[in-house]
């Protein structure tokens, strides 16, 4: 059985998966992904020795795989102001363009 | 047997009614009963109507092409995308999503000539065995609304057995569509993977998620799947196979039909009565002159765990897409805060507990140093699950067993997350091999204040969903038919 997850460990987890969480968040996830890792230790027990890994069920070279290239045709896309209807709200600048924040340099 | 799809589109062929009142029949019913059990989260019901009176002005002219499904009102889990109305995978991060486009699946529901008439409610992101962990409220069991109408496609499965509907789409990635359809009493197929296009349908586990139909009958639900199944030019995961005629022989007993069962399907854990069932299933299928092949499937156990490994994997990289810039929601940034921290804020406010649950195991699964000890592991072992299904269906043409160890159970009962994993048992296999299964009503549980249905799982190697639709049907005439309406007699 694994060790449980210390606090550190599931700390830097939520900053991998850029979840910015409470202490008691951190926590409550802690034990929870704890006691699943302890059940999915269960796969220890099985002899996987030169088992190749399936990532799918139909991978490329499957027979009912559509593995094909398409013709290098322009086809229309979807319309710019059709998807920055979806953008948060005040984000949008000169009806084209999306406002982020600061992404590099100093303050000014 | 009345096939309620089949038979609403015989009936608006002969002019018995015409697609309006079909739809407004749909309309009244969600409009009644929605306030208590919050199966559908928006309806279109003016876009419904005018599609409707469009149908039927099609049907008046004469028009042969008005397709296989004219007439016929349908709700689509809300992760699958259209593009009118919203798509909110049950999320607060994307309450206010409008979708560009329009879903495979749901456009040729459309172009098949069904309507559309609204989105239902659905675990967040399709991560939940309950149907209660949505942004959105919880949905209520028509059987019991104390009770969950299991999960995550709970609204879709639920929409259909409170008549609501005669016909919906859900998803299913470890179970999600045959684990409601058994616990709401109404018929859920989940299809082999890459049998209908995944275009259109919000990704949680990518190498597991299929679209598949809830319907009361088997043939209404080979109805529903010989319209979405097919390749797909933009999903290149769906598979080359032609177009079938799934309905044909669907009447049509298998002759020397040999049905397997697996010694570990009839646990000691499973409620007493989902043992019943099946050994009342067994005697059914008996009795029709089948061969019971007792079988012996040892990992059967291993897939909860080998699933919450690879769909956490998948997931945790699917949802980094969700970052709150182009589009889901965005919180106030703060003056001189690194981009970093703000992604990670509006993914904290965006997504709820279990959502985040899952991001954060499938982070760490496929993180440094873990790899090979968990995802690589998990691959493995999927390997070996489906090696045992191959096995097994040399032996057999199906596979049987409970769809879920339990019938529905009480709101908030399981608040503990491993506890709730562990009742998809039986269906996330399917998953993780990529073969058919489907959920039948075969039975009640009678222990409590209402009768609660049992679901029988049925499984067939991939692609195979004729054999499974002929077996499925055979057993299906064996019971008779039940809503929460009018529940089978004992």
């Amino acid at each position: 059985m694994p060790d449980p997850l210390t606090m550190d460990e599931v700390r830097h987890v939520a900053k991998l998966a850029r979840l910015s969480l409470s202490e008691a968040q951190l926590e409550s996830y802690r034990t929870q992904l704890s006691a699943v890792l302890d059940h999915v230790a269960m796969l220890g027990r099985l002899d996987l020795e030169g088992v190749e890994p399936m990532a799918r069920p139909t991978p490329p070279d499957h027979a009912m795989s559509v593995n094909r290239l398409d013709d290098d045709t322009v086809e229309p896309s979807i319309p710019i102001e059709r998807l920055l209807e979806n953008a948060p709200q005040g984000a949008v600048v000169d009806d084209r363009y999306i406002a982020v924040p600061k992404v590099l340099g100093e303050e000014s | 047997m009345p096939d309620p799809i089949h038979d609403v589109v015989s009936s608006i062929r002969r002019g018995e009614q015409t697609a309006q009142s079909a739809v407004q029949a749909s309309l009244d019913a969600i409009h009644e009963r929605n306030g208590d059990l919050n199966c559908f989260r928006e309806t279109y019901a003016d876009d419904a109507m005018k599609r409707a009176a469009d149908i039927d002005a099609r049907i008046k002219s004469g028009d042969p092409n008005v397709g296989p499904l004219a007439g016929v009102p349908i709700a689509l889990k809300d992760n699958i995308v259209t593009e009118f109305g919203t798509t909110t995978c049950g999320s607060r991060m994307l309450q206010n999503f409008r979708s560009p486009y329009t879903a495979t699946a749901a456009q040729r529901l459309i172009d098949a000539g069904a309507i559309i008439i609204g989105k239902t409610n659905c675990d967040e992101f399709a991560m939940g065995s309950s149907t209660e962990h949505c942004a959105f409220g919880a949905t209520r069991n028509p059987w019991d609304t104390s009770r969950v109408p299991g999960g995550s496609s709970g609204g879709s499965a639920a929409a259909v057995a409170a008549n609501m509907t005669p016909a919906s789409l859900g998803s299913d990635t470890g179970g999600s569509i045959r684990q409601p359809a058994s616990m709401c009493g109404v018929v859920g197929l989940k299809p082999t993977y890459g049998l209908v296009s995944r275009h259109g349908l919000v990704a949680y586990g990518s190498s597991l998620d299929q679209i598949g139909p809830f319907a009361h009958t088997v043939h209404d639900a080979a109805l529903l799947m010989s319209v979405i199944a097919g390749p797909d030019v933009k999903d290149s995961t769906s598979a080359r196979m032609a177009p079938r005629d799934l309905l044909d022989r669907i009447d049509e007993p298998m002759a020397d039909l040999r049905i397997g069962l697996p010694k570990q399907y009839r646990r000691e854990e499973n409620a007493s009565s989902v043992n019943a069932m099946l050994d009342d299933a067994v005697a059914t299928f008996r009795s029709l002159g089948a061969k019971i092949v007792e079988l012996d499937m040892p990992l059967t156990e291993y897939g909860i765990a080998t699933y919450y490994v690879i769909a956490t994997a998948e997931a945790s990289s699917n949802l980094a897409r969700y970052d709150g810039i182009r589009y889901g929601h965005r919180t106030t940034p703060i003056a001189g805060e690194e981009l970093s921290a703000f992604y990670a804020r509006n993914r904290a406010e965006g997504f709820g507990p279990e959502v985040q649950r899952r991001i954060m195991l499938g982070t760490y699964v496929l993180s440094a140093g873990y790899y090979d000890a968990y995802y690589k592991r998990a691959m493995q072992a999927r390997r070996l699950i489906k090696d045992e299904f191959d096995r097994a269906f040399a032996q057999c043409h199906a596979i049987i067993g409970p769809t879920s160890p339990f019938p529905a159970f009480p709101i908030g009962s399981r608040p503990d997350p491993l506890s709730m994993y562990l009742a998809d048992v039986y269906t996330t296999n399917a998953n993780i091999a990529g073969i058919c299964g489907i959920s039948v009503p075969a039975g009640f549980d009678r222990s409590g204040a209402h009768p609660l249905p049992i679901g029988l799982q049925i499984q067939c190697q991939a692609f195979d969903e004729p054999t499974l639709l002929r077996v499925a049907r055979t057993f299906e005439r064996t019971r008779t038919p039940n809503t929460p309406d009018t529940p089978r007699t004992p």
